[in-house]
């Protein structure tokens, strides 16, 4: 056995800095809530000027949550194995193994509550296969994620046939109905909110129409899990236990030398991580009532895609996974007119970034983004709607936008999807 | 050459391992449900085995051949093409209303045909290269949004005022008349029917591939790139260059993946004839065929074998579905076991070269590694 030296030059600041994103990235939580009041207010001007009442009502607020829920899941579970060090593109897969495994527990348990157990059962399997793959066997992460879904994809086939067939309504491709949770309304929310909506004011109906969606459509379910993510920013963030997992994901070697059990810690980022995704699964069983084959529908990739869009942090990723929600609502609720009107929003909020880059004086990307407005505000005014089928795509056209301005900008941990082994730093 | 034999020994071995490991697993969850894998194993044989399944196998293989190799080129510069399945449907998509509508000469019309399917999937590829090169996004998160998106364009195209007729509940594009397809061939007598005449593209593709990725300046560039982007830079190779040209490679061949079912058997595109996952599957049966030409047509057999004689266990009760998780084991553990090999001939190597420097033992010459 020849003992590689280790490069001891490497300045032991890089683990110090693992958890400091770059300058900018991070937002100051009053900012957050300023730009969250702007948006609002530009949300409800647009709604005003286009007259397409649906991209703040109540009901596309509800949906919004449901839908953006198990995309956010996907995405803090994408948090968690890539903040160690490991690609995890089996999230797909492991949401699978969750709506079986959610499924199966719910229905043969009679208890919602069971169908949660199993998702975090489902997914934490998925997990610990890539885990084994990719950690203890050093396998390429992507390829090992792709084998994942191939196996997940059979296994819920598989198993769904076993134990679903003959149930009734049940068989291969689809589970008889499950237990669900109700959601807990509160009383006389709906009427009341319902009222100030429906008089269309500015800001204040919009306000309304968001209290509506919240207070109408929130399932015990859904705020166990949306309390995942403030609870994964505070482990990973404000414990040791965090920092050494993150320590992982930006230099293993340098970890290991102070004494980070790596392997351990990305089995457990990846594990949960997994768990994360599965949870992910059973939620969408929980809203369908129900398992279906293909019920995932790429949400373990749009997770994926939410992750990247918010630079491998919380915040940022909860806000990618709620605009992928917020535009898959709007596909059921006027989707060629909502999806136009979003065109407008769009150019101001252009014309909005071309006036801050005039402020910073950089003159040649003000003008630039001030020609993206105008071309943005052309499209609007020449055309009434977006084709329907264009709609389904708007959060993947969003992300590939968003990926090429700001790639280069956009911070993944240091040694992010770099095959590790223990003893052999270089 | 005797370590080449050596290696390529050990890789045979490794992908037998991981097959055998794939049994075991099967078998256990045969029999945990209390069905007899060796029953499973003489069913699946005996019909795989019969002259018109054969036929059917062949067909799949020369699919999955294509797609697997568009994504082995990728592989073999180290560029992930996820987005095989986007490209390859697109490409059947545009191909299959050009071949219904424009009427040109027999054989022109077919090359043409294929033609537009090349160049299809290598503009859809191209957004991806220009992403890479120009703006740094991986194409891993690219290609997989492009696959979305080419969902929604291709529902788009098919509305009836684009490309879409109706046919029952299928919308299609305009069927291709007798002169614009390609006709099968007589392989197997007596089966009943013609394997895919554009078996013979798979095989030439097969070709093409071993030949350039070998043989040429192109292929050295690309392995160079591959093994390692920085040191290829430094000996001249323009790796952006590189990586566009292997990412439009790769979405040509991606094009291909429908012609055979295009021009062979389905002679007009519809969504639901043309469903995504392939190029999952292309990807699978590329890393279990190691990248190889050779390996790959085996592998992509053996899938064919899997995906085709499996229906028939569903009439003796048991869920076909089983073969998935066959399919799934198999290419987790030839990854796994492909990684245990390198690591051992990496070892292996550190010895030799250890001992044969190394001072103080003097090493015989030819002394049995």
């Amino acid at each position: 056995m020849t003992i590689i030296e280790d490069n001891a030059a490497t300045p032991a600041g890089s683990l110090g800095e693992a958890g400091s994103a770059p300058r900018g990235a991070r937002l100051d939580p009053r900012l957050a809530v300023f730009f969250a009041i702007v948006g609002l207010a530009l949300l409800s001007l647009t709604r005003v000027i286009t007259g397409a009442n649906d991209i703040t009502s109540g009901g596309t607020v509800g949906a919004t949550i449901t839908l953006a829920v198990p995309i956010g899941l996907a995405a803090l579970g994408g948090l968690w194995s890539e903040r160690s060090g490991v690609v995890n593109i089996g999230l797909e897969g492991m949401m699978i193994l969750g709506t079986f495994f959610g499924a199966d527990f719910a229905y043969f348990s009679h208890s919602p509550w069971m169908g949660v157990v199993g998702g975090v059962v489902g997914g934490a399997i998925g997990g610990l296969l890539h885990a084994v793959a990719t950690v203890t066997f050093g396998v390429d992460q992507i390829v090992s994620g792709v084998a994942i879904i191939i196996l997940s994809t059979g296994a819920a086939r598989y198993l769904a046939g076993v134990f679903f067939s003959g149930q009734q309504g049940g068989g291969p491709t689809q589970s008889p109905h499950v237990p669900t949770f109700a959601s807990l309304k509160v009383p006389g929310a709906d009427t009341f909110f319902g009222k100030i909506e429906r008089h269309h004011w500015f800001v204040i109906s919009d306000l309304a129409g968001l209290l509506r969606g919240i207070t109408t459509s929130l399932t015990p379910f859904a705020i166990l899990m949306l309390l995942l993510f403030p609870a994964t920013w505070f482990v990973l963030w404000r414990t040791a236990f965090g920092l050494r997992l993150r320590s992982c994901g930006e230099n293993p070697d340098e970890a290991e030398s102070l004494g980070v059990a790596v392997y351990r810690m990305k089995y457990i980022a990846v594990i949960v991580s997994g768990a994360l995704a599965g949870l992910a699964g059973a939620f969408l069983v929980d809203n369908a009532g129900i398992f279906r084959e293909g019920q995932t529908g790429g949400r373990g990739f749009i997770g994926l895609a939410a992750m990247i869009f918010g630079n491998w942090r919380p915040g940022g990723l909860a806000a990618g996974a709620s605009l992928f929600g917020y535009t898959d609502a709007l596909q059921s609720r006027q989707g060629s007119t909502s999806v136009h009107a979003l065109l407008l929003l769009g150019a101001i909020l252009l014309a909005l970034l071309a006036a801050y880059q005039v402020w910073r004086r950089h003159l040649v990307p003000a003008v630039a983004l001030l020609v993206a407005a105008a071309l943005v505000f052309v499209w609007y005014k020449v055309t009434h709607d977006i084709p329907l089928e264009f709609v389904p795509a708007t959060p993947y056209i969003i992300t590939l936008v968003v990926l090429a301005f700001a790639a280069q900008r956009l911070r993944p941990p240091a040694a992010d999807g770099l095959p590790w082994r223990k003893g052999q730093g270089s | 050459m005797k370590d080449r034999l050596n290696r390529l020994g050990l890789n045979v071995l490794a992908a037998v391992v991981a097959a055998i490991f794939a049994v075991a697993i099967t078998s256990i969850i045969l029999l945990i449900r209390g069905d007899s894998p060796s029953f499973v194993i003489s069913q699946m044989w005996d019909y795989g085995t019969q002259r018109s399944t054969e036929l059917t196998i062949l067909d799949g293989a020369s699919v999955y051949y294509l797609s697997a190799v568009a994504v082995a080129i990728g592989f073999r510069m180290n560029l992930f093409n996820i987005g095989v399945d986007g490209q390859y449907r697109l490409a059947a998509c545009l191909a299959g209303a050009f071949a219904g509508s424009v009427a040109l000469p027999t054989g022109l019309r077919q090359a043409a045909t294929i033609l537009v399917a090349m160049a299809a999937g290598a503009a859809w590829a191209g957004i991806v290269a220009l992403l890479k090169v120009f703006r740094g996004v991986s194409e891993v998160v690219s290609t997989i949004m492009l696959n979305f998106i080419a969902t929604s364009l291709i529902a788009y195209l098919m509305r009836k005022s684009i490309f879409g007729n109706q046919h029952g509940t299928d919308t299609t594009t305009k069927a291709i008349p007798k002169s614009g397809q390609v006709g099968g061939l007589n392989l197997i007598p007596n089966s009943g029917g013609k394997v895919y005449g554009l078996i013979l593209l798979s095989v030439a593709v097969g070709v093409a591939f071993h030949v350039i990725v070998n043989y040429t300046r192109f292929g050295f560039d690309l392995r160079a790139a591959g093994r390692s982007a920085t040191a290829a830079q430094a000996s001249g190779v323009n790796v952006r260059k590189m990586t566009a040209l292997t990412l439009l490679m790769s979405g040509a061949v991606a094009g291909l993946v429908g012609m055979p079912i295009l021009l062979g058997s389905s002679y007009s595109f519809s969504a639901a004839t043309f469903q995504s996952g392939l190029g999952f599957t292309g990807i699978a049966i590329a890393l279990l065929g190691r990248n190889h030409p050779i390996g790959i047509a085996f592998a992509a057999l053996l899938w064919s074998f899997l995906d085709n004689s499996q229906t028939i266990l569903d009439l003796n009760g048991i869920p076909k579905e089983i073969i998935q998780i066959t399919e799934g084991v198999v290419v987790l553990s030839v990854v796994v076991a492909y990684e245990l090999v390198r690591r051992f001939a990496l070892a292996q190597q550190q010895r030799l070269v250890g001992r044969a420097l190394s001072p103080t033992t003097p090493v015989a010459e030819g002394a049995p590694a």
